[in-house]
């Protein structure tokens, strides 16, 4: 589909949630022409996911916190849609980024499964705001229906106002579990126990990011408060180690840890529930990033995050970034970091007090991270029959055997010989995984040339 | 005992009309808005696909379109993802086996 001239942006936006919201408007509001790009049918990204019109919600705040700060953003929006400086792309998947002499061209694909076409828009600069993704490490039945990513419960309740269970343990690592089983309390649900591998000791060798961050410890304040309310107990330094049930979850095994997150022997009981949420965390989704060349650096946590500049640049020319990308730091870090990213693209001077804002809030996230990091002991869980990756059925048995009979010392070579990570997901789910069985720190940056599934026509109708 | 509360209370839904979808045949209720996957956790369903090699039941795991693990028939495409795909009017949704492609084997 070739692009007019015309039609070519000041900037474009890729990632309509908090960090690309921010950066949108306030680019707009410097008088650059942006387009806005976004998987979902609506602003707002995971964070600010609402139920659909057609459910009626009347209090969707009533799921959120921080709702303003989303709102009044999201107004602008609205206004600068219908003043022609922003244009708005709803329900489009972008797979690749290009680069021309003049400028960057966004390739897309559209529909709320991405498979109704195709669609391109170009621009000057371009701001990836592509959030994250959530961490999962495997466990003995994981696969068993029920079992949902703590992220994901969260996702399917804002949006669809639908749990998976009544009775729902939640289990993983990082504050995110502590607002998910407020939510699912809140909506009905009965959250027996909060399990939390790792432990909020680590913010307590913080003080002064802590004393710096008073928004933070409320933030905190109101999930304890939420979860004292609905009797919710959160028990440090355990994780579900097993779950029960062969085609719907019955029970998990909740076990301690030890520092370094290996199971205690003798400390398993057994926690009857109808479903598990879990996650580990979240990971940068930074795969338009690499592919485009940016430089990476290792965050606190092991995950890859993007090498920003003071201003959110890139190593590469044109190409900014904000929120989850530079590191995991939740939205209003994201807000802030987007409105810094806005006044460089604009080439405006960036308010100190943005750029303070921004640099306590990162480094509040910092010690986040690290107090959440997961510890290697974690496959002390595993079982040779476990499957790790859940798309190519890959035990954790056979990625062993890869190792240490096979010679594999990397997550590529692993994959080679098992399939592990081969699959649809593309070593999203099973990447930390693998990559911590074949010896690695960390997974390897994300290579995916194709950032989401693109059918073969649609590649082919490109070739013109 | 009072009824107990739900994430429609929550928010003081007045949901649209619901309206009635099929799996594998079988009458279940959706609201406009939802997504498949969300229509079939009202419904108490958890899995609609069987995997490639163990024959495992599988349903929506990340919720967010990332893992894949949610892929059904609807309306007899195989391999969409239920939990972006909005439930519509009338939708057959199937069980999806395997790679969801049997038609295609030789």
């Amino acid at each position: 589909m070739p692009i007019s001239p015309s039609d070519r942006r000041d900037l474009v936006v890729i990632g309509a949630g908090p960090a690309g919201l921010a950066a949108a408007v306030t680019a707009a509001g410097f008088g650059l022409r942006v387009a806005l790009v976004d998987a979902a049918d609506r602003p707002g990204g995971q964070l600010y996911r609402q139920p659909a019109p057609g459910l009626g919600a009347t209090r969707p705040e009533a799921l959120h916190h921080s709702w303003r700060a989303f709102t009044r953003r999201a107004a602008r929006l609205d206004e600068e849609r219908a003043a022609g400086r922003i244009r708005f792309l709803a329900a489009h998947h972008v797979w690749a980024v290009t680069r021309d002499p003049e400028h960057w061209t966004v390739h897309a694909v559209t529909g709320p499964d991405g498979a109704q076409g195709r669609a391109e828009v170009s621009g000057r600069q371009v701001l990836l705001a592509t959030g994250a993704h959530e961490r999962q490490l495997p466990f003995p039945g994981w696969t068993v229906p029920g079992v949902v990513g703590a992220g994901g419960a969260q996702a399917m309740l804002k949006a669809g106002l639908v749990l998976p269970g009544r009775r729902i343990v939640v289990a993983g690592s990082g504050p995110l579990l502590l607002a998910v089983a407020g939510a699912l309390a809140a909506a009905g649900a009965t959250v027996p126990v909060v399990a939390e591998a790792g432990g909020y000791a680590g913010y307590a060798r913080a003080p002064r990011t802590l004393a710096a961050n008073p928004g933070k410890l409320a933030e905190a304040a109101v999930h304890g408060a939420a979860l004292l309310r609905h009797g919710v107990r959160l028990r440090t330094r355990s994780a579900v180690t097993a779950v029960h049930g062969t085609d719907r979850v019955e029970a998990v095994t909740l076990a301690r840890l030890d520092r370094d997150w290996r199971p205690v022997p003798g400390t398993g009981r057994r926690i009857p529930c109808e479903a598990l949420a879990v996650g580990y965390g979240l990971v940068p989704q930074l795969e338009l990033a690499t592919t485009l060349g940016c430089a990476v650096r290792r965050g606190p946590d092991g995950t890859w995050v993007l090498r920003l500049d003071g201003r959110q640049r890139t190593s590469v020319e044109g190409v900014w970034a904000a929120g989850e990308a530079g590191g995991v730091g939740g939205a209003e870090l994201a807000f802030t970091e987007g409105e810094v990213a806005a006044h460089g693209i604009a080439r405006r001077a960036v308010p100190d007090a943005l750029c303070r804002r921004r640099d306590r809030l990162r480094r509040f996230a910092r010690t986040m991270a690290a107090a959440h990091a997961p510890r290697p002991g974690w496959t002390g869980w595993l079982r040779e029959d476990t499957e790790v990756c859940r798309c190519e059925e890959v035990t954790a048995g056979r990625i062993r055997e890869a190792v240490a009979g096979l010679g594999a010392r990397d997550t590529r070579t692993v994959k080679l010989l098992t399939r592990a990570g081969m699959g649809w997901c593309q070593g999203r789910m099973c990447g930390p995984a693998v990559a911590r069985l074949a010896g690695e720190a960390g997974p390897p940056a994300d290579r995916r040339p194709l950032a989401c599934p693109v059918v073969l026509g649609e590649l082919a109708d490109g070739q013109d | 005992m009072t009824p107990r509360r739900t994430p429609a209370d929550l928010v003081r839904a007045v949901p649209g009309p619901a309206f009635e979808i099929r799996l594998d045949g079988r009458p279940l209720t959706a609201l406009p808005g939802q997504s498949v996957a969300a229509a079939l956790w009202a419904a108490g369903v958890l899995s609609w696909r069987t995997t490639r090699r163990g024959g495992r039941p599988r349903g929506a795991f990340c919720g967010i379109g990332s893992c894949f693990d949610c892929l059904a028939t609807i309306n007899g495409r195989p391999n969409q993802r239920a939990c972006l795909v909005p439930a519509r009017p009338g939708d057959a949704v199937t069980t999806q086996e395997g790679h969801g492609r049997a038609d295609l084997t030789v």
